[in-house]
């Protein structure tokens, strides 16, 4: 790990009056002393914002406002989250350990960065990390990578599972910065590579998050987190899937679908999510939205497995949220 | 406000924190980059905590800040002034029987039911399980599983280990 100044901050104005070139925030540090201890990131300064008054979860709006700072294992245990915003709960849940979970915050889930093995190893050449050196994931080891929304330069997924129930959720981002705070919609937070895969997010520099805000509508009744991975716990998904519906009888009213682990951003399509309105809730309906989801695929040299592993999910993340059946976080069987 | 560090505290000062570990309060000067597990084994001799990946993927440096398990290996020390740790050195003190010789009843369970072979694990199992007990969100084996999965363990001790720590929530410890 490199050598670098440590400033703590007491306050918001404080945290953003600190940063400056090579500055890094830090709260829970579960990715960023990773990312440290393999020299991809090298900050200067880190400013620790362990101690600002963000770790509050409070009434807003109808909804909930998630503090910034809280932990991921206090907002899952939230009794008001796993009552209102069940997705989410699961989507926690689903990732990291218990001990990760316990130091991870809201904002730094947000902002973690791609398990990519190219870009973990400074070895290799990588465009997330070094613009313009190239990317080696394209025709290399590429079965966890994208096959939405990929770019010549970057062909990385975003590895949270909490961001996807949020994006599903449509949650909105506040951020405080140097010209102050504004809000940003979820899924206008992350982006997708393009040109500039060094950028995950839409944060400005010296931006901190300072809360997730939830809307009032959370499908409490009918969702599911469906995640499918090489190992059944404490693994990043090839392909996961966040779905929340509302019914009328058996007619779909409402209905969101997010997937992880298939872009460099939470996946939505709201095409798919529009053509499941007013549509009886079979699975034949759900096999439509898959189809129209999927066909946009464009898998790398070694994961085309993940485009109909998305399909199948994606229904079969549909019938559970239809049913009320939510995936088990403990019996791993996919119902 | 901010650490009184203005200027900023320049990469080479050490900066002074203060931790209760195991009950022992130490004022200590730190690196910034010193993690919390380097702190342990390093400069306090505690090398109960062990290091396996040092990358939080391991679960081996477990322990416990202000009662909640986290990775020792991704905290720094220096985020953590203030803060109580317990270590596995420290985990009889925490059992029913404080102050005497006898171990915390889940080292007891992991004993009685064989919960460990080559023992490199343990510590961090021991830690994991206590701070897990103390969440109280497992109540089934297949719970238990799942709590525990941030704890490898290459012998492959997993059903014993679920077996004491299912033995010590039912019992308080083992028979």
């Amino acid at each position: 790990m490199n050598r670098f100044d440590y400033v703590r901050a007491g306050t918001v104005a404080e945290a953003v009056g600190a940063f400056g070139d090579g500055a890094r925030f830090i709260a829970g540090g579960t990715n960023l002393i990773d990312l440290m201890k393999y020299e991809v990131e090298k900050p200067g300064r880190l400013i620790d914002i362990t101690r600002l008054p963000l770790q509050g979860i409070e009434e807003h709006e109808g909804g909930l406002r998630l503090g910034a700072l809280a932990t991921n294992a206090k907002v899952a245990y939230d009794a008001r989250v796993a009552e209102r915003y069940p997705l989410l709960r699961n989507a926690i849940l689903a990732g990291a350990s218990a001990q990760l979970r316990n130091a991870a915050t809201t904002g730094g889930n947000l902002l973690q960065r791609t398990r990519c093995y190219y870009f973990y190893d400074a070895g290799t050449p990588c465009n997330k990390r070094e613009p313009g050196s190239g990317c080696p994931a394209i025709g290399g080891v590429n079965r966890i990578h994208a096959i939405f929304g990929a770019s010549d330069q970057c062909i990385a997924t975003h590895p949270s599972d909490m961001c996807i129930a949020l994006a599903a959720l449509e949650a909105t981002v506040r951020v405080s910065g140097p010209d102050g705070e504004r809000a940003i919609p979820f899924a206008e937070f992350h982006r997708l590579p393009g040109n500039a895969p060094e950028k995950d997010t839409t944060l400005k520099p010296g931006e901190i998050v300072v809360s997730v805000d939830l809307p009032e509508r959370g499908f409490a009744r009918n969702y599911t987190y469906l995640k499918l991975r090489d190992r059944l716990s404490y693994a990043f998904a090839l392909v996961s899937v966040a779905a929340g519906l509302e019914l009328d009888g058996d007619t779909i009213t409402t209905a969101r679908l997010a997937l992880g682990g298939v872009a460099h951003k939470p996946w939505r399509n709201q095409e798919a999510e529009a053509l499941l309105v007013g549509q009886p809730a079979t699975r034949e309906t759900f096999a439509k939205a898959a189809d129209l989801i999927v066909a946009e695929a464009k898998p790398q040299s070694e994961n085309g497995f993940k485009v109909e592993l998305a399909r199948r999910a994606i229904v079969r993340g549909l019938e559970q949220a239809a049913a009320g059946t939510p995936q088990s976080l403990s019996d791993k069987r996919i119902q | 406000m901010l650490l009184d560090t203005s200027p900023p505290v320049s990469a080479d000062t050490p900066i002074g924190i203060t931790l209760t570990i195991n009950g022992q309060r130490r004022e200590l000067q730190v690196a910034p980059w010193t993690t919390l597990l380097d702190l342990l084994r390093e400069r306090l001799d505690l090398t109960g905590t062990k290091k396996g990946c040092d990358h939080g993927q391991c679960g081996a440096c477990t322990v416990l800040v202000n009662g909640t398990r986290v990775n020792a290996c991704l905290t720094l020390a220096v985020m953590k002034d203030g803060a109580e740790i317990t270590t596995v050195e420290g985990l009889a003190s925490l059992g029913e029987r404080k102050g005497s010789n006898a171990l915390h009843p889940i080292q007891e369970a992991f004993i009685e039911h064989d919960a460990f072979q080559c023992g490199y694990c343990t510590p961090g199992q021991l830690c994991s399980a206590v701070g897990m007990m103390g969440e109280g969100h497992a109540h089934s084996r297949d719970e238990i599983r799942e709590a525990m999965s941030g704890n490898i363990c290459r012998c492959g001790a997993y059903t014993n280990i679920v077996d004491a720590i299912e033995d010590v929530m039912q019992h308080g410890a083992a028979r």
